[in-house]
């Protein structure tokens, strides 16, 4: 029988069942197409099970980048996790399965973590884990029928990868309505153009991402004298 | 397919670093301050960065000069602002991707 929390975590997972079905799933495919090893490919919604950046992993591999530009990108795609993990310190302090859960702490887990209460007659440590491997199952499910469908239904379509660009359009759009200002978007736009002029497309990412947390700096040194 | 093995165990590491720094140094101390300067700015930033990298193999300087892939990024910021739904702009803009280099403009 399952348990309570397991069930409490389950109807506050609904959501990301389909968000990572579907995401899962598009990543499955496209990975598949773009010719990666479909052991690869679970594997690594298996241990890395971070959206944005296996999709950019996609690019990567295709591209056949150093372990530098990897590895620097991921750490700066990711930056933000940084704070996620500081604002549920506290909450994970007594946790079992605490390296799981930090493991597990997506965009969404750590949306749900920080917005949900679960009603106080759970164990909360058991709910957050119940819930953080409920949304890790899904994103695997959603990959492995990605690979799947891809291996099985023969469809060639040339240009699926731009699913990849249109999702970070989305995603920066998002960020505008947060936002509501052009400057950020200027300045990756300056960073990746001047980079790509300088290094073209072999380390442009590692070279954009740098050029523009100068850029960052710079504005902060000018904000902190102002002040 | 040994490149891709250490690329992924590369960017495996990369991410749990980003998840599991917090409890390893901050645990008392607060942040520096420019840190959270750079959280706060980074993201359309390099959201920006990723939507042109993804597009750095196509050659802007030839026919058709990328006609397609701004005409399928205007329909998704279009499609984006109308509907508000993330699966309807990926996946018509996509499908209208797909259709653009097919008739080959």
């Amino acid at each position: 029988m399952a348990s309570k929390e397991l069930k409490e975590a389950f109807r506050a997972s609904i959501p990301i069942l389909l968000g990572y079905g579907v995401l899962g799933f598009t990543f499955g495919l496209i990975a598949i197409k773009e010719k990666i090893e479909w052991y690869f490919t679970i594997a690594m919604s298996l241990f890395i099970y971070a959206g944005a950046l296996q999709f950019i992993a996609i690019s990567l591999i295709k591209a056949k980048a150093g372990i530098f530009e990897s590895f620097v990108t991921s750490i700066f795609v990711n930056f933000r996790q940084i704070f996620y993990g500081l604002s549920v310190l506290k909450k994970f302090k007594k946790a079992k399965f605490k390296s799981y859960l930090i493991f597990a702490l997506t965009d969404e887990t750590y949306a749900l973590i920080t917005t949900i209460k679960p009603s106080s007659e759970l164990k909360k440590s058991k709910f957050y884990f119940y819930l953080s491997l409920l949304n890790h199952s899904y994103w695997i499910i959603g990959t492995i029928l990605g690979v799947i469908f891809a291996t099985f239904v023969e469809l060639d379509l040339k240009g699926l990868s731009f699913a990849l660009t249109s999702l970070f359009v989305v995603l920066a759009i998002e960020q505008y309505k947060n936002i509501k200002k052009l400057t950020p978007f200027l300045i990756g736009a300056l960073s990746f153009v001047v980079a790509f002029l300088i290094v073209g497309k072999k380390n442009v990412l590692v070279t954009a991402i740098l050029i523009a947390i100068f850029i960052i700096l710079i504005n902060y040194k000018r904000q902190k004298s102002e002040k | 397919m040994k490149n891709s093995l250490i690329l992924i165990v590369t960017m495996a590491f990369a991410n749990i670093i980003t998840r599991a720094l917090p409890f390893v140094v901050f645990n008392k101390k607060k942040l520096p301050e420019f840190i959270e300067f750079i959280q706060k700015a980074f993201p359309p930033i390099i959201l920006t960065i990723l939507v042109f990298y993804t597009l750095s193999d196509i050659d802007f300087s030839k026919k058709p000069y990328g006609f397609n892939e701004i005409a399928a990024i205007i329909a998704t910021i279009i499609l984006h602002l109308k509907f508000n739904n993330y699966l309807i702009s990926i996946i018509v803009s996509t499908l209208l991707y797909i259709f653009l280099i097919s008739v080959n403009f």
